[in-house]
């Protein structure tokens, strides 16, 4: 099974092709099967791969072609079936595949369904190359790939200036990190001769290799700024929430579930690494945790649905590398996996709430669903439990381990990541309170038209809804006994490094803080959302609603002056100082010939008595030469 | 024997269109063309393994021979020759050109001249053919040009001839140091110019790398090349970006490196500073370009300065890559100008402010440039990363002073690139559809032409190998 790893990209890139050279003449219904039918066939595959590598507990490198061969340098297409790997194949096609069935309904009244399907299969085979890659340079083709496929599908209404711009805006965003990306790489080659995970952390952990920590820290440095453009985190966060342009399945699918995480399949991966740059993982778990609170005070103020759970995922990055940051890689992985089943669930709710509502996405405008929606209002429901972290839903467990392992480390990094997950539960109850309960606030024309939607969009939502509720229980808080299966499944490959196993007493303790506190947030979100008149906002609310201000920040210190300097480049420099100075030489050529062709005036007496003061001149020269 | 026919086969199909009645120049110089793409194809299998050669007398008095020599690399930029030229010339079979005859025999003999300057194994032989290459598309731009043509193709005439004499006095000078005192074979060149004392190497170095530096161009050499490229017709265009250009650089590895190494060693900090100077230059000029053919002009100016940078870095990987990418460049710009044209012929302008929504009015046409933009900013999967990576990892890996310095320099060039390419897509194919003056959808000439490019651009990308292998000999040969 694991030899035929190859069929798991190979079956969307497929129907990427067949999707897109029949983007014009294929139906939009067997665009959408053939879609979904690629990722559900991946999807069949990797399960059987899941279960072989859980029985084998073995990690397998399949050479399939040799790609870059130059001198010493030789990186080979390869793929490295592990448990990560296998893990993160299943939540990818998955996850993937609901949101494909999802999206036969979602985009059925676009004219561009097939293409639209034709770019999701494209992203789902990058990012299966992402995370099956054996080496760093096979992982950046994915990432660039996923990225390019955000960039089409952010833009995918190419009509609208703003969200094409929202799509060049993320790329370029992305760009900057892969730069960090792709100085990682060089480091690690020149280091290490090697791309390849197995050749790099076998150096690492052998320490044959004569590398200083400084270069350990550097390395993991840039490799993480990788990680802040695709992962959203500080200070390259501001495309993400700008990305919602796109259609509301890709939201759920790349900029919630799975390519936003690529960040921290990439740190998990490297785990050898951070486990020696103890600088470099401390910068990401400040990073995380800054990025998780910021974030979560944003989402607090938003208006739109979206934009609530756009800020929302940046902030539940920042707990994922914050647990990475901390050594709890696999519990971070943890927290990925149950992200990717309640944020899609959310996301997807949230666009069957848009498409009752005819486009609208201010909530402000909401109020009162429940009633006509119970299946979305219900499953909105649960996933808002889910990422509150209320006891018994999956959420709770990877966060109560994150903030478990925080607390080991750190005091006060607890207390606010803490304060963190209470904003959560405060924006997302507000969020649900507003949009499900009350009363309806749109207008007339929006109450009569509100429906359930379609059982191709309830369907995934009721099977994300089930995932998000038992979707925890793989990985049980010690104070339960000793049933983490997601540990033992990702052991071979990585497991924590440095995380303080905390007393019970402890242990209880925290876990009852925070779900009181949880419960308290939940209960101040009803009331004041009962209140709510939507009143302008002022002061430090004002703030909040304008995102602090950051994007209006970066405007200023680099877009804007990197405009005037190649303006001003282009006029100046390039027009009157370079090309002037070559015209300069031009013209004075120009000009001395014109002078000297004076000279020949065709009187022969002038000619004769030039002819002769040179021969003079000779004649000196060549006396005082000899003397 | 058979490698001169990928030079007289053009040369011959030249003086025949010139002559020759006009309707048949556009068959001629396709039939010619498939020609020495078949010949160069059956010389790069053999070139693989081992160099083929082939030289005559031509002076005796002189010393100077007609000698040609197919390795891996000059093997494989007579490949790219072929191809462009092919693609151009299909892509153009319906569209009507004045005066065809000239047109395409000027652009066969041009044709000639390229491929003779990455042949030629003789000095002087290889002058003469950099001349060659030179003269027909002068006339080109200038008979056939846009606004302003005589000054611009004058302008960029002169600066480019300027070069070209102090390289001819610095062949001739070298020559008069070889043994015999008068050979210009590369092999004599080289031992002549490397046993130089090396101060002498130092100021042999300008005299020769300022022509090549005007050719590719270097920064601050680079004005006359956006005028040059906006004001002639595209297919000259394509000879000067995706061929001519690559002279510059081909130029430098084969008779600059080898034959003053010292000079070049002496030298590498100043050119890598200017080339990464270069590149940060010509990326942020081209953010604010208006007019898609300046926008490419200053793209390829800082992809250029890339290569020239990792060209003096010396480092084996970075060799490699230069060589690729030569190859690769030549390629995906031939596919960018060739929408440009295309773009111009629809909409009758250039100027990105009235263009757009070309995803609505020609979509075929709009993913073609998508795919070409791309290649154009590196992306994996396309040829454009492959060298790339390599160049990058040759700058990193440098042994010269802050080679990693220069990287991340460098590096930031793709984050611009990707600033400017973004911004040329949106605004030419996203947005509301502006209806085109005449044509719609790619042609099937059109269609046949960027095919074959996103098939290279592809190919290469995923399986970069039978590229890697052809020039993985010539590394080794280098200094």
């Amino acid at each position: 099974m694991i030899d035929l790893v190859w069929l798991v990209p190979f079956f969307p890139l497929l129907g990427f092709l067949i999707n897109g050279i029949g983007w014009k003449k294929l139906p939009k219904s067997a665009g959408g099967f053939i879609g979904s039918a690629a990722v559900l066939a991946s999807f069949a595959v990797s399960l059987g791969i899941f279960f072989e590598v859980k029985s084998s507990g073995t990690a397998t490198v399949v050479h399939l072609f040799d790609f870059i061969q130059s001198g010493n340098l030789n990186i080979p297409f390869a793929f490295q079936v592990d448990a990560l790997s296998s893990l993160f194949l299943l939540i990818i096609t998955g996850v993937g595949f609901l949101i494909h069935v999802y999206s036969t309904s979602y985009m059925h009244d676009d004219e561009g369904m097939v293409k639209y399907f034709a770019y999701l299969n494209l992203f789902v085979f990058s990012m299966l190359l992402l995370v099956l890659g054996a080496s760093y340079l096979i992982m950046f083709i994915g990432w660039e790939g996923v990225g390019l496929c955000s960039y089409l599908l952010i833009g995918f209404w190419f009509k609208r200036k703003d969200f094409t711009n929202a799509a060049k805006k993320a790329f370029v965003m992305n760009r900057i990190g892969d730069l960090g990306f792709l100085v990682g790489m060089l480091l690690v080659l020149l280091n290490f001769g090697t791309l390849s995970y197995q050749e790099f952390f076998g150096q690492v952990e052998g320490g044959q290799a004569v590398v200083t920590s400084s270069t350990y820290n550097w390395i993991a440095i840039c490799f993480f700024i990788g990680a802040m453009g695709k992962s959203a985190q500080i200070p390259l966060y501001t495309w993400l929430p700008d990305a919602m342009a796109g259609p509301t399945p890709v939201s759920a699918l790349i900029h919630a579930a799975t390519m936003v995480t690529a960040g921290i399949y990439m740190i998990a991966r490297s785990s050898v690494l951070y486990n020696i740059a103890e600088n470099a993982q401390h910068l990401v778990a400040v990073i995380g945790l800054a990025t998780a609170i910021i974030a979560a005070t944003i989402a607090i103020k938003q208006y739109d649905i979206k934009k609530v759970l756009a800020y929302s995922t940046v902030s539940q990055l920042g707990f994922m590398f914050l647990a990475l940051g901390v050594g709890a890689y696999t519990t971070a992985v943890f927290h990925v996996m149950t992200h990717a089943f309640f944020k899609a669930l959310l996301f997807l709710g949230s666009g069957s709430v848009i498409h009752a509502m005819h486009g609208e996405q201010d909530i402000r405008n909401m109020g009162g669903l429940s009633k006509k929606m119970p299946i979305t209002s219900t499953t909105f429901l649960i996933g808002c439990l889910a990422i509150a972290g209320i006891p018994g839903f999956s959420g709770f467990f990877s966060k109560d381990e994150i903030l478990a392992a925080t607390y080991g480390h750190n005091s006060v990094m607890y207390y606010l990541a803490l304060g963190a997950a209470m904003m959560t539960a405060f924006y997302m109850f507000r969020l649900y309170f507003l949009t499900f309960t009350g009363s309806f606030r749109g207008t007339e024309d929006q109450k009569s038209h509100l429906h359930e939607s379609p059982a191709a969009i309830t369907i995934p939502l009721a099977v994300l809804a089930i995932l998000s509720i038992i979707g925890g229980y793989v990985g049980m808080p010690a104070v339960f006994g000793d049933f983490h299966p997601l540990n033992e499944y990702l052991a071979p490959v990585v497991s924590n490094h440095g995380v303080h196993h905390l007393e019970h007493n402890t242990e209880w303790m925290l876990m009852g803080l925070s779900t009181v506190l949880v419960i308290v947030m939940i209960v101040v979100a009803y009331r004041v959302t009962k209140k709510a008149n939507f009143a302008a906002n002022t002061g430090i609310a004002k703030i909040l609603e304008n995102k602090w201000y950051v994007d209006e920040l970066y405007d200023a210190i680099i877009v804007r002056p990197l405009g005037a300097l190649s303006s001003l480049l282009d006029k100046i420099v390039e027009k009157l100082g370079i090309d002037g100075l070559v015209n300069g030489v031009g013209k004075t050529v120009h000009w001395a010939s014109n002078r000297i062709r004076l000279m020949q005036s065709g009187q022969v007496g002038f000619y004769i008595f030039i002819m002769v003061l040179g021969i003079t001149a000779l004649f000196a020269i060549g006396f005082f030469w000899i003397h | 024997m058979i490698v001169t026919l990928l030079i007289v086969v053009p040369l011959l199909a030249g003086i025949f269109s010139l002559l020759a009645k006009n309707n048949t120049a556009k068959g001629t110089a396709i039939v010619s063309t498939i020609v020495t793409l078949v010949v160069g194809a059956l010389i790069g299998v053999e070139a693989y393994t081992t160099p083929l050669s082939w030289s005559i007398d031509w002076i005796p008095t002189l010393g100077t021979k007609v000698s040609f020599v197919a390795d891996g690399m000059s093997t494989m930029l007579s490949l790219l020759v072929s191809i462009v030229m092919l693609v151009v010339y299909i892509s153009n079979l319906n569209k009507k050109v004045e005066n065809e005859g000239s047109f395409y025999g000027l652009m066969l003999l041009s044709q000639a001249g390229i491929t003779g300057v990455f042949l030629a194994s003789d000095a002087l032989l290889f002058y003469f053919f950099w001349e060659l290459a030179l003269i027909p598309v002068y006339f080109l731009c200038s008979q056939w040009g846009g606004e302003n043509r005589i000054k611009v193709t004058f302008k960029f005439f002169i600066y480019t001839f300027v070069g070209s004499l102090m390289l001819l006095a610095a062949i001739i000078y070298l020559a008069t140091s070889t043994p015999g005192g008068s050979s210009f074979a590369w092999n004599d060149i080289v031992r002549a110019g490397s046993s130089l004392p090396a101060a002498e190497q130092q100021w042999v170095f300008w005299l020769i790398f300022i022509a090549f530096a005007i050719k590719m161009p270097i920064f601050p050499f680079h004005t006359w090349q956006p005028d040059a490229y906006e004001t002639s017709p595209t297919p000259v265009t394509i000879v000067l970006s995706a061929l001519m250009v690559k002279m510059g650089l081909f130029a430098v590895l084969r008779w600059l490196l080898p034959v003053v190494p010292a000079g070049a060693e002496f030298w590498s900090e100043t050119v890598i500073i200017l080339s990464v100077i270069g590149i940060i230059y010509a990326s942020l000029l081209a953010i604010v370009q208006t007019d898609l053919k300046r926008l490419i002009a200053y793209s390829s100016i800082a992809h250029m300065g890339l290569m020239s940078a990792v060209a003096f870095a010396n480092t084996e990987v970075g060799m490699h890559g230069v060589m690729v990418q030569m190859f690769n460049h030549g390629i995906n710009i031939t596919g960018m100008w060739l929408i440009v044209s295309m773009v111009e012929q629809r909409w009758g302008t250039r100027d990105m402010r009235e263009l757009g929504g070309m995803a609505s009015t020609a979509p075929r046409m709009a993913i073609a440039m998508v795919v070409i933009a791309l290649a154009n900013i590196a992306l994996p999967l396309t040829n454009g990363f492959i060298g790339e990576f390599m160049l990058f990892n040759g700058l990193f890996s440098s042994e010269v002073a802050c080679g990693t310095t220069y990287m991340i320099l460098a590096g930031l060039g793709i984050i611009l690139g990707a600033v400017y390419t973004l911004n040329m897509v949106q605004r030419t194919a996203y947005g509301d559809a502006i209806a085109t003056k005449q044509g719609g959808d790619l042609t099937r000439n059109e269609y046949i032409g960027l095919a074959v490019i996103i098939a290279i651009i592809i190919f290469l990308g995923v399986y970069p190998k039978p590229l890697l292998e052809m020039t993985s000999g010539m590394v080794s040969m280098m200094p």
